[in-house]
């Protein structure tokens, strides 16, 4: 069964906001979580201007032996990543769903502050369900 | 994984959640007078319903991406578009007809024949300077200013024409002031470049 290892959300500027982690596999302290968040957004910087696609967007998918990294980044830039095992399925699904319980459960808390870090009970609580396993399956359908 | 297609506004305004439409009426009334009353002044007014706007539309605007699938507009005319049909229909229950463009394309105008917010309002005429429906200028200026679209005129869809869009929202019609619609002129008064304006070979 494939499994989410971890998801971030990054804000335009390249803070990391939200980092969760699922399980043993690849957990990282905060100080290596906010490193690689911030290393993924020069690197999706990067991989726009060296694109040799017109109109290319960045990075979607950083494919390695031990894991699986899909990266979605919505119109306004915020990049929401999951880094998964190898060949895990429906991940655009699930980031796509992660996106919209962002816009309603984050961006909707009045007290929510603009590109700050993510501290939502509600938020926490949908993405738990979102991302067990069978959930993510159906997300496919 | 193909990329999905955009939703109608009529297919999304089905599928959110919706409020009464009374209660939401009734709601920005009371908040309108509310900050008539601190505020006293009717410019003071204007300025804060603006404001709270681009609050709103600042956060807004994720939501619309989100739930309409919209993928980036290639001018600003498609942006126009998005908004009266999509825009307004997913988060008013209403369209708006886009007219007025100005030869460059920078400025057009949002008409609205309907507006949900007035259903009961009139305006006393201790009131006459205000403009009793600019939270939703607000909202558009906000919203736009959060997303990028590639700059005007330029060929080529590059990465480095992107731009975020600064915009001005005024009212020209208003049914309050006795005029057949609500009409925005809305103007494309700055494209700021984003991101990456950094190049090494310059």
């Amino acid at each position: 069964m494939a499994a989410i290892y971890s998801l971030y959300i990054i804000n335009k500027s390249g803070g990391l906001i939200f980092y969760k982690d699922y399980g043993s596999a690849g957990r990282m302290d905060t100080n290596d979580s906010l490193r690689l968040a911030s290393l993924w957004h020069s690197m999706h910087a990067i991989s726009q201007q060296l694109s040799p696609v017109p109109s290319c967007s960045g990075i979607e998918l950083l494919q390695a032996d031990t894991f699986d990294l899909h990266c979605f980044q919505s119109l306004t830039g915020t990049k929401f990543f999951v880094v998964c095992e190898p060949g895990t399925l429906h991940t655009e699904a699930l980031l796509k769903h992660v996106y919209e319980l962002y816009t309603d459960f984050v961006l909707k808390n009045p007290f929510y502050e603009m590109e700050m870090p993510i501290r939502c009970e509600l938020f926490d609580i949908s993405l738990a369900l979102a991302v067990q396993k069978d959930r993510v399956a159906l997300l496919g359908r | 994984m193909p990329p999905v297609a955009p939703r109608s506004g009529d297919a999304i305004f089905a599928s959110v959640e919706r409020v009464n439409a009374e209660l939401f009426t009734l709601t920005y009334g009371a908040i309108v007078r509310q900050l008539l009353t601190d505020l006293e002044e009717v410019e003071e007014v204007n300025k804060q319903l603006d404001q709270m706007g681009y609050n709103i539309g600042i956060r807004l605007i994720d939501e619309f991406l989100a739930k309409s699938n919209v993928s980036r507009c290639v001018d600003f005319k498609e942006t126009a578009e998005v908004i009266a049909k999509v825009g307004f229909k997913m988060f008013l229950g209403v369209t708006a007809t886009v007219t007025n463009w100005d030869a460059e394309g920078t400025t057009c105008s949002l008409v609205l024949e309907d507006n949900p917010l007035v259903d009961f309002v009139e305006l006393p005429d201790t009131c006459q300077g205000l403009y009793y429906c600019n939270v939703l200028s607000g909202v558009i200026r906000g919203a736009l200013e959060m997303v990028s679209s590639y700059l005007n005129g330029r060929l080529g869809l590059s990465v480095d024409n992107l731009v975020s869009m600064k915009t001005e929202v005024t009212w020209i019609r208003d049914m309050l002031r006795g005029d057949d619609a609500f009409e925005m002129q809305v103007k494309l008064v700055k494209q700021v470049p984003e991101e990456y304006p950094y190049k090494d070979d310059e």
